[in-house]
């Protein structure tokens, strides 16, 4: 008796696992999945929402961490509908390995800032302040977007007037940790471990603005990051995947964007239908 | 009828061994084809491969010895004496086995961190462990600390019944009888212990990245290596977890062969 109904338990469960997969299949069509770099998580989050709103029925999934990370799982077979890069290097790596539909679309700007912990223990006032021995840096890995745009900015530094040509050596030797996306380049900064973080002006607002210092980096010396967007190949809905996709370039996702903190690319005048 | 059912379980069982097997098998076989032997082997010649490598051995190691020094007492207390609250304690000596170790990784720097409980006071002595070596050491221990402690326990307990009082009435200390008695009588448990803790130092990777961050050298360990060069090297990825697999698994075969030698 007992053995029946064990051998029943494990049949049920089986048969879970048979009808969960096939679920999963048929839910394709009203699911839209995402994968945006995690810069983008706080704007395509509130934009997924009224992309739910406007299309009723429709779940929109994300999937946010950097963008390296993001090709990467797509390349190897990740479901994904659409794809929004923080850099144009790795949108083109997209693009040549023919994981995008169509030509990539660029829907916003973003700059690098330092941050500090509001309690500022290394006392960082000014930039050359990074590059003084025993500040604890916490910046991203060189694949990771913001990791290239950082070193860019430390290298533009480094030729200014008052850095020295030094500079940027010194500034990465300062550096204690390499981080796989810019939010664990913020969270480090945010609980005070690391003394000083470079990421995207979009990061350092909202929410966590209020335990960070912002230093400003001078405009000559700037990166402007670009943020490109396309439908991937084979898409499950590639309609509501260019919907999304309009949304984002619209004066509507454009607005979102420029309250994130991001530089949109579309004049917010122009009509977004 | 009976007969019919006896057939159903044992094809169940069969298709259950065999989709484990599966599971478990296939993955370390598309590793092992997707690299050569010759191609392994410059690969390892490599200064940032070398450099993983030799930081997870030193920090696995010290990691296990770390676990080895303070799991042993704790064992031993936990089989020997009952107190209140016990199975409190037990459990909150399980618990890093089944927490996400990001979520290891945010307490330890919520502790220790400079910000942290532990932290603030530790700064006052100039210490600070986050984005050192030692962070890593600390990240493993917290993480393989369980796996030490759940078998040495398990074999402490089997002895207590038998033997404590025997030595007890032979008129032997407390510290004497279990070096001289616990100690050897569950060797097979400690060893256990030891090799699946150091197994698990190995192969910790979210405490590590999340409380020690990412630093090539200092902290970037052969998982976080695999993690980081997946994304521009998948060559150099592979060659490190073909490394991980074969050191974990001549660890745990060098257990089994340790254990049946040992009486």
């Amino acid at each position: 008796m007992k053995r029946s109904r064990s051998v029943a338990t494990l049949l049920s469960a089986l048969s879970v696992l048979g009808v969960s997969s096939s679920r999963s299949a048929a839910q394709g069509p009203t699911t839209l999945t995402v994968f945006a770099a995690a810069s983008l998580t706080e704007p395509f989050s509130r934009l997924g929402r009224s992309f739910e709103a406007a299309h009723p029925g429709t779940t929109v999934r994300f999937n946010f961490t950097g963008s390296q990370q993001l090709v990467l799982q797509i390349q190897e077979g990740a479901e994904a509908d659409v794809f929004a890069s923080a850099d144009e290097r790795w949108m083109q790596t997209a693009k040549d390995s023919g994981l995008v539909e169509g030509e990539p679309v660029l829907f916003a700007r973003n700059e690098l800032v330092v941050i500090v912990p509001v309690a500022n223990p290394a006392g960082i006032k000014r930039l050359q302040d990074l590059s003084h021995s025993g500040v604890k840096l916490v910046i991203a890995a060189e694949a990771v977007p913001v990791g290239h745009y950082t070193r860019e900015m430390l290298a533009k530094l480094s030729s200014q007037p008052g850095f020295g040509s030094k500079y940027g050596q010194q500034v990465l030797a300062n550096v204690a940790s390499y981080e796989e996306n810019v939010k664990g380049v913020v969270a480090k900064v945010q609980l005070g471990e690391a003394d000083a973080g470079v990421v995207y002006r979009s990061d350092a607002t909202g929410s966590v603005a209020s335990q960070l210092t912002t230093l400003e980096i001078p405009e000559a010396s700037n990166v402007i990051a670009s943020y490109p967007i396309a439908v991937v190949r084979g898409a499950d809905s590639p309609e509501l995947a260019k919907a999304f996709v309009e949304l984002v370039e619209s004066a509507t996702g454009q607005e979102s964007l420029k309250k994130a903190g991001f530089i949109p690319v579309q004049p917010a005048t122009q009509p977004s239908q | 009828m009976k007969l019919l059912r006896t057939i159903a379980v044992r094809a169940l069982l069969g298709l259950a061994v065999g989709g484990l097997g599966f599971l478990l098998v296939l993955p370390v076989v598309s590793l092992l084809i997707r690299t050569s032997p010759g191609e392994l082997l410059t690969r390892l010649g490599r200064p940032e491969i070398q450099q993983a490598l030799l930081l997870s051995l030193e920090t696995s190691l010290l990691a296990t010895a770390l676990v080895l020094l303070l799991g042993l007492p704790a064992a031993y207390l936990m089989a020997s004496r009952q107190f209140p609250g016990k199975r409190i304690v037990e459990v909150l000596f399980d618990l890093p086995m089944v927490i996400p170790p990001t979520v290891a990784g945010l307490i330890l720097l919520l502790t220790f961190g400079r910000a942290g409980l532990l932290g603030k006071s530790l700064g006052l002595w100039g210490v600070s462990l986050p984005f050192t070596t030692a962070a890593v050491v600390v990240a493993q221990a917290f993480m393989a600390a369980p796996f030490f402690l759940g078998p040495v326990r398990a074999g402490f307990t089997t002895v207590e019944h038998r033997y404590r009082e025997v030595a007890a009435t032979l008129g032997a200390g407390e510290f004497y009888s279990f070096v001289r008695v616990m100690l050897p009588l569950s060797l097979p448990s400690v060893l256990a212990g030891t090799a699946m803790a150091c197994a698990r130092a190995l192969g910790e990777f979210g405490a590590t990245i999340t409380f020690a961050g990412n630093l090539p050298g200092v902290t970037q360990t052969m998982p976080l290596a695999v993690y980081v060069e997946m994304q521009h090297d998948l060559g150099a990825a592979i060659t490190l977890s073909v490394l991980l697999i074969m050191l974990s698994f001549g660890l745990l075969l060098a257990l089994r062969y340790g254990q049946s030698r040992v009486p």
